[in-house]
């Protein structure tokens, strides 16, 4: 009988081992890339062309630097140098420029959907009716839609508006986008209600009920949510280059995606300067992101 | 919960103000979503914008006479019949593992997160030097003796696309996950493992059936971001990609590219109408798993 006990003790062991051993393996996978675009942003661009060269080579005109044939995936660069960084944020200003015009459309996006989205969630979960949830479903819809699907509704307003080739074409659908409606509504309508009857009793306005009840207890939701909208704009393509033909508005992302065919070099540079305001709010938010729609589930709520 | 919310009686003024709450969004939607769709709609039903004649449904019946799309189409919902019960499997499968004693939980949760905070063209450039016909992938099939495989530009391409969605999805889902399996009642565990029954049993059982709400959110999230694949695969191959992966936003983008408005319009009524059986379907399969573990 021991020795069962103990051989399935040791089993037991075993398993968790395996397990460690390949969430460690995942884990990994996981954060290479990150790692990678650090790392190699502190390579010289020479040696960047000579290990990612050949992804290239039929793209650009040959260069005359020496290029492997094959692609080389390179972690520790030969030799540590900020000459990319010097090249993207002091040599040349138009890069900290995009970088602007990616917080300049970002942060108001961010900012407001995020104003509009508690006032919205606010009214969906109270009092809710047979109009409320027919509007909440046309979201749940407006929300799931691909991008490219909205994208002739928005290029119509836009252009009726005539807000073309401004930062307001861009911002002001971005404002009204459901996604974090749908998210903030799920999680209020998880209040318990004797809160609110709580605080009813003791004389409390309805905006009292909001800003001094709901808006706490939905903290760690609304930041974790602010998140993820700011990640998701900061990282956005598509709107920018069809509602903005004037490219010295386009915010640094798409321009990201265009250096990746061009000046490789200051690729991960830039990439990684790009990184630094997602990375901050990690470092301040994981734990809401993690904690924070904690109660999520369901469609409905 | 639900129940008591609707329950609530207030007073006339208190209704009006939730109401009104919703108003500034509401005002928004509409003006940029709603009215504009509608417009769409009427687009999609007449021949061309100068002569405006009324054509019926001759814009859907050539669209689906229409090659690149059928093509698109399929391609999309091959990706998206693939990738989405895939993340929300894995992930739940992560989560698993993760809710074990293991050490050094929370850093390996900051490192499935990770795909979160990097660029979408920087993880673009990454995963071309991955699956470059003479990339790393590549050397270390060779290495192990295989043919190499030009993996952006072949049928494979696909797959490095499933990749690249379950590598940058996972993490969030995974971690909703978790707050789920957390918030599963201890007690029902313990009840049911004193009862005698296996790991099996209390996964189907108990597990499953209290993550229902959460397996259906993390579904629609994932649908969403199904969705969004387009812009890595938009940085990857550019407008005309492989034909496996022409995606049904290649379609759209070109189409408007060209300006032309019909074919868009019915294109986009069409996705639309297919988001709402979807979403139908979801809420209706929601109603009947997700009610006794409610409240």
């Amino acid at each position: 009988m021991r020795r069962r006990l103990f051989g399935l003790r040791n089993r037991r062991r075993m398993f968790n081992g395996c397990v460690l051993i390949f969430i460690l393996f995942a884990a990994l996978m996981f954060l290479m890339p990150t790692v990678l675009t650090i790392a190699n942003s502190f390579m010289t661009s020479n040696e960047i062309s000579a290990n990612y060269g050949a992804m290239f080579s039929n793209m650009t005109e040959k260069k005359k630097v020496f290029i492997a044939d094959d692609v080389n995936l390179k972690f520790i660069p030969d030799k540590v140098t900020f000459d990319q960084y010097k090249a993207v944020l002091i040599q040349n200003s138009d890069y900290l420029m995009k970088f602007w015009n990616s917080v300049i459309l970002t942060v108001p996006i961010t900012v407001f959907q995020i104003l509009v989205a508690i006032l919205a969630s606010y009214g969906f979960s109270r009092y809710p009716n047979k109009f409320k949830s027919i509007i909440f479903f046309a979201y749940i819809i407006l929300m799931i839609m691909p991008y490219q699907v909205t994208l002739v509704p928005n290029f119509l307003v836009a252009d009726k508006l005539d807000m073309l080739d401004t930062r307001k074409a861009v911002i002001l659908p971005a404002i009204f986008s459901p996604f974090s409606i749908f998210l903030l509504t799920k999680v209020m309508k998880r209040i318990p209600v004797s809160y609110v009857e709580a605080a009813k009793l003791d004389g409390a306005s309805e905006l009292k009920i909001l800003t001094k009840i709901y808006m706490p207890l939905c903290k760690g939701a609304i930041v974790s949510i602010a998140m993820l909208v700011f990640i998701d704009y900061w990282n956005m393509v598509e709107q920018p280059i069809v509602l903005m033909k004037n490219n010295t508005l386009h915010p640094l992302s798409v321009f990201l995606s265009e250096i990746n065919t061009g000046d490789i070099g200051l690729a991960f540079a830039v990439g990684t300067v790009y990184m630094i305001p997602t990375v901050l709010m990690f470092l301040y938010g994981e734990d809401y992101l993690i904690e924070g729609i904690t109660y999520s589930g369901g469609i409905k709520g | 919960m639900k129940n008591k919310t609707r329950d609530q009686c207030g007073r006339r003024g208190e209704r009006i103000f939730s109401n009104v709450c919703i108003l500034p969004s509401f005002l928004g939607v509409m003006l940029f979503f709603l009215v504009p769709f509608c417009i769409v709609i009427y687009y999609s039903l007449i021949n061309n914008p100068v002569l405006k004649d009324f054509v019926g449904l001759e814009n859907y019946t050539r669209l689906f006479s229409n090659e690149a799309f059928t093509k698109a189409a399929k391609n999309t919902a091959f990706f998206s019949l693939v990738s989405v019960p895939l993340a929300v499997v894995l992930s739940l499968g992560l989560a698993m593992l993760l809710e074990r004693n293991i050490p050094g939980k929370s850093v390996f949760r900051t490192f499935f997160l990770s795909p979160l905070m990097v660029p979408t063209a920087s993880v673009v450039l990454v995963w071309q030097v991955l699956f470059h016909n003479h990339g790393t992938v590549n050397q270390i099939v060779e290495a192990c003796g295989g043919q190499p495989v030009d993996w952006i530009k072949s049928p494979y391409g696909q797959l490095v696309i499933i990749c690249m969605f379950l590598w940058k999805n996972l993490g969030y889902n995974m971690i909703l996950f978790m707050a789920a399996l957390c918030a599963i009642p201890r007690d029902i565990i313990e009840v049911a493992e004193l009862e005698g029954a296996g790991a099996w049993y209390k996964f189907i059982h108990i597990k499953l059936r209290y993550l229902s709400p959460t397996i259906l959110f993390v579904l629609i999230l994932s649908m969403i971001n199904s969705f969004k694949i387009f812009r890595e695969v938009y940085l990857l191959t550019g407008n005309y990609p492989q034909d496996k992966l022409y995606m049904l936003q290649h379609f759209m983008n070109n189409t408007f590219n060209s300006l032309d408005y019909q074919k868009l319009s019915a294109a986009a009524v069409l996705l639309a109408l297919l988001m709402i059986v979807i979403m139908a379907v979801l809420l209706v399969a929601e109603n009947i798993f997700g009610k006794d573990v409610e409240s």
